[in-house]
């Protein structure tokens, strides 16, 4: 079973380090729809990486192509160093859980546990009814299974649910179970597609921490796929934002959010979503944003369109400042206890601007307001026309110059 | 680890490609059934077709093509042109008779709990009993002389029928046989038609002011249930059409021709006389009225008869 | 429709209509059973008696066992439908996984053939069919009873609409642990598919326990007699002689499917009506 695992990621310490799976140019389309384009990627043994992506997106199709459920157009996997293509999904040493857990509603929770090794250590002949009445070798290996089951059962706590058959498990019990099946043949890479959406919100609260556990504990690489920004920030070492088929960025969740490559990425990944707001580049380099200057160097020419981006937190009230501004009336405010969420009607911006108001401060602007925001500089992020992130640093002279 | 991998997956030598999804194991999965559907379904079929335009004769060495010779004898002969308006007779006794019992069967059982499981099981008993052992009590139930249905009718101080031999009144004989059998399977297509009209119908109805069983029939059950008639007719016609069991154990097609049916006519010219020609072209005939009543299934009432 | 929503004179009504109409229907049954139990004199006299005078029920019972093999046309009866039904299920479901579940050039050819299929009566093919085993020198076998029966096009259409609803998700899981597609189709997709699988076995069974129609053609032989051809070939051989016995012969011949069927009621008329809505 560790055979394939020699290669390059092969760790330093006596525990064989196994599990890193690598993507070349992987393609795939259904008709005439490009569900994949061109991705390529490399996980890292013991790596907690999560597929990010709206609906549709192709990431459950990367990950099916992992698994080797689906067969890629183009591009190869390799697992360990080794070209997987041409191997059943149970040859790749994976394991899988899935959205709807897919236990088999007439096998108990034991038995749905041992199936993946009954498959693989038991013959076809030993697996039929009675065998293990017959042949010793069987009986043991039979208890040997049994064994495994139960011990993964100890891990997850639901020993006491063995006998059951799924259909009298709660969403929560059934989804312990799946990952007790993933467990138990002890993969080389667990796949995750989705495996707490159909749990209520506390629940998946619950199962992310579980999970993160679980990947702790396992030290197992984990691909993990949601839409569901939320499980990808908590629980991921690294996150791929992905895109109508392309990986838009790959990176840790921090980086991911304070430092997007893209504006999609910016406008997926943050909750209340990134404001977005139409500028131009001055004759003098500086970014005009609706009426405020900018003082940013860009490598953009004068006259180019940019959008600036800038999360909610960033934006503070001001009543009189010599910072660049935007101004317009409160049209709504959230409020959320730890945080209040004001929404301004800013003239000449596509939507509300929202802007994070901590409550502490004694002045909360209310429905009607005028309210002046200051955009720092130093923290919008600036995209060009097609949405590709451009490097942009506070011109320092310029700035000088302006509080002189 | 090679950077050269814009090659397709198919390309890789030695590798089997699994790019046409399941083509194997299908051929493993599915040959057996499509084998068979060709041996017993397709092929058989297109024979029937083949040999209603031969002189075939079972045993016989030779076989010519005639062409339409059999289809001409057919239709001028009088035992075929007799077959066939009994057949048609049959089905248009039947299926009203059989449908319109098992919908106000099925409506009475369900609108109240008394003795409902009791009545069901009742209904549906014919259904699942032999038909030709059935057609036997029938028989003896009907005997001219000491019949139980006979002397009921003396009792009551009318003449004896002669419901067998009696060529006037065999074939409603054996359309009642025939209701009595197909009742309780129409009744049950009812009640679970019944079942899946939507309760809250009914309340809102009742919101509306059908307080009346009668109101709630039109406004509710009617409509709801009028794409099941349609379709418990068709079906009911289907089964009508294949009357067979009756009619070879009970009458040989007798007296004097007035109970012969055409599935009766086949099988007495294909596998008493031989004649496979001829009676293929009966079975032509036969299957024409059948592939159209399931073509108007198919096509038609299936897109409208929603079963939740 | 729940409840008692009748007041109480369309509460008696109803009685009344269904009572009626429920003891037209049961006739024959109590008819046939009450006569297997009575002196051929009794059943030719004038009267009408409807409880019997003298007993006969241990003579007519053992003419109808000892002067035909009833006993072996039953045997004949359970050998050919348990049969049928277990090689329509070793042939018919996999097809059925097949169009339901896996990808593969011609699946839409397949499945319109199956449709196709679905319209043609048995009948239909009765004469080619009877050629068929006439050359081959089948006529008068157990073969010759089975083998037209072990492809059901209306089997295969009834298990794919069910695999339809079987979760994609639960085969992927079957293939990541492992299992081949074969393995699949009898260890995951047969049990899954248990309810639709006995409504079909129902509507198998008691279609080819009483079928007439072929066995009359195609078996001569009196060992191979199914029920129906026994109870057929028992009233040509006493005509008019034995009623007591013949009835007797009927109803051992319906007791195996009715006794079933009062057993389990709802499970046959579930089985009936969802192969009947959909056949």
């Amino acid at each position: 079973m560790s055979g394939a695992a020699t290669g390059p990621l092969t760790g330093s310490g006596a525990r064989l380090r196994r599990g890193a799976v690598s993507l070349q140019s992987i393609s795939k389309s259904f008709g005439a729809q490009n569900v994949l384009k061109q991705i390529s990627l490399d996980i890292a043994s013991g790596e907690f990486l999560t597929i990010l992506g709206p609906s549709g997106c192709g990431k459950s199709t990367l990950l099916r192509i992992i698994a080797g459920l689906e067969t890629q157009d183009w591009g190869t996997v390799s697992i360990d160093g080794q070209v997987v293509d041409h191997l059943r999904p149970a040859a790749r040493i994976i394991a899988m859980v899935f959205q709807s857990y897919a236990l088999y509603p007439h096998l108990s929770v034991l038995d749905n546990i041992s199936m993946p090794l009954r498959l693989s250590r038991l013959n076809m002949l030993q697996r039929l009814p009675g065998a293990r009445y017959l042949h010793p070798g069987t009986r043991r290996a039979e208890g040997e299974i049994k064994e495994a089951a139960r011990a993964v059962a100890g891990i997850l706590r639901i020993e006491e649910l063995l006998a059951r058959k799924p259909r009298q498990l709660s969403g929560g019990q059934k989804q312990r179970v799946a990952l007790g099946r993933a467990m138990v043949r002890e993969p080389r890479v667990f796949l995750m597609d989705e495996p707490l959406s159909n749990l209520d919100a506390e629940l998946r609260v619950h199962m992310r921490a579980e999970i993160a556990q679980l990947h702790r504990r396992l030290a197992t690489t984990f691909i993990y796929v949601t839409h569901d920004q939320a499980e990808a920030m908590t629980m991921s070492d690294r996150i791929v934002v992905m895109m109508e088929g392309t990986a838009l960025q790959v990176a840790p969740p921090k980086e991911i959010y304070e430092n997007p490559n893209d504006l999609s990425v910016a406008r997926f990944v943050g909750s209340p979503a990134i404001n977005v707001l139409p500028g131009t580049i001055e004759s003098d380099g500086s970014i005009d944003v609706l009426g405020a200057r900018l003082r940013l160097r860009t490598t953009l020419p004068a006259g180019a369109r940019v959008d600036i981006a800038a999360r909610p937190h960033v934006l503070s009230a001001t009543a009189h400042t010599d910072a660049p501004t935007v101004t317009g009336r409160v049209v709504h405010v959230e409020n959320l206890g730890a945080d209040i969420f004001v929404h301004v009607g800013v003239e000449g911006a596509p939507a509300p601007v929202v802007m994070r108001h901590d409550p502490a401060l004694a002045l909360t602007p209310s429905l009607g307001d005028q309210l002046t925001m200051v955009l720092p500089p130093a923290r919008v992020l600036v995209f060009d026309d097609r949405g590709r992130r451009v490097s942009a640093s506070s011109d320092a002279s310029v700035e000088q110059h302006a509080h002189v | 680890m090679s950077r050269d991998a814009s090659q397709p997956v198919t390309g890789v030598a030695g590798v089997p490609s699994r790019r046409h999804g399941h083509r194997a194991v299908a051929a493993v999965l599915a040959g057996p059934a499509l084998v068979l559907i060709v041996l017993f379904l397709i092929g058989p079929l297109a024979c029937v077709a083949l040999l209603s335009l031969t002189d075939y004769q079972l045993g016989a060495a030779t076989l010519n093509y005639v062409g339409g010779k059999n289809y001409a004898e057919m239709f001028s002969d009088r035992v075929f042109q007799k077959s066939l308006t009994n057949t048609l007779l049959y089905v248009a006794i039947t299926v009203p008779g059989s449908v319109l019992l098992g919908l106000g069967a099925a409506l009475l059982i369900e609108a109240d709990r008394g003795l409902r499981t009791f009545y069901r099981a009742i209904y549906f008993l014919p259904v699942m009993a032999t038909l030709i052992a059935m057609s036997i009590v029938w028989e003896f139930m009907l005997h001219p002389q000491f019949g139980i249905v006979n002397q009921l009718v003396k009792a009551l101080g009318l003449s004896r029928i002669d419901w067998l031999q009696n060529q006037s009144v065999v074939l409603f004989t054996l359309c009642g046989i025939g209701i009595w059998q197909s009742l309780g399977f129409n009744m049950v297509l009812f009640m679970a038609g019944l079942t899946s009209i939507p309760k809250d119908l009914y309340e809102a109805a009742a919101v509306d002011g059908a307080n009346s069983a009668i109101d709630r029939f039109r406004l509710v059950t009617w409509p709801m249930l009028g794409p099941v008639t349609l379709f418990v007719v068709v079906i009911t016609a289907i089964r009508s059409f294949q009357v067979f069991d009756t009619v070879q154990v009970l009458t040989k097609g007798g007296p004097n021709k007035a109970s012969e049916v055409l599935l009766y006519t086949m099988y007495s010219e294909g596998f008493e006389f031989f004649r496979s020609g001829y009676a293929s072209a009966v079975t032509v005939v036969f299957l024409v009225f059948v592939l159209a009543l399931s073509a108007l299934k198919v096509f038609v009432l299936d897109k409208r008869v929603h079963y939740a | 429709m729940t409840g008692n929503r009748l007041g109480p004179f369309a509460r008696i009504l109803r009685h009344v209509v269904l009572m009626t109409l429920a003891v037209v229907i049961v006739a024959p049954f109590v008819w046939m059973v009450l006569c297997s139990f009575k002196t051929q004199s009794e059943i030719l006299s004038a009267e009408i008696r409807i409880i019997p005078h003298t007993w006969a029920a241990v003579e007519n019972y053992t003419a109808a066992l000892t002067r035909v093999p009833m006993l072996r046309f039953l045997l004949n009866g359970v050998i050919v439908t348990l049969v049928i039904f277990l090689l329509q299920v070793l042939v018919n479901l996999p097809a059925a996984y097949a169009l339901a579940k896996l990808r593969f050039r011609g699946r839409s050819a397949f499945l319109g053939l199956v449709l196709l299929c679905l319209l043609i009566p048995v009948h239909a093919t009765a004469i080619p069919t009877y050629i068929m085993f006439y050359k081959a020198g089948l006529l008068n076998t157990y073969a010759s009873l089975i083998l037209p029966f072990t492809i059901s096009v209306f089997g295969i259409f009834l298990m794919r609409q069910f695999f339809m609803t079987v979760p994609d998700d639960l085969i992927d899981a079957a293939r990541v642990d492992g299992m081949s597609e074969i393995g699949i189709v009898w260890r995951v997709m047969l049990p899954t598919a248990v309810p639709a699988l006995v409504a079909f076995g129902i509507f198998s069974v008691v279609a080819h326990w009483n079928d007439y129609f072929w066995p009359l053609i195609v078996v001569a032989d009196q060992a191979l007699y199914t029920p129906p051809l026994g109870v057929a070939f028992f009233r040509l051989n006493d005509q008019g002689t034995s009623y007591g016995p013949l009835m007797a012969a009927a109803t051992i011949s319906i007791a195996p499917l009715v006794i079933a069927f009062l057993l389990a009621q709802r499970r046959f008329i579930e089985g009936i009506t969802l192969t009947g809505m959909k056949a």
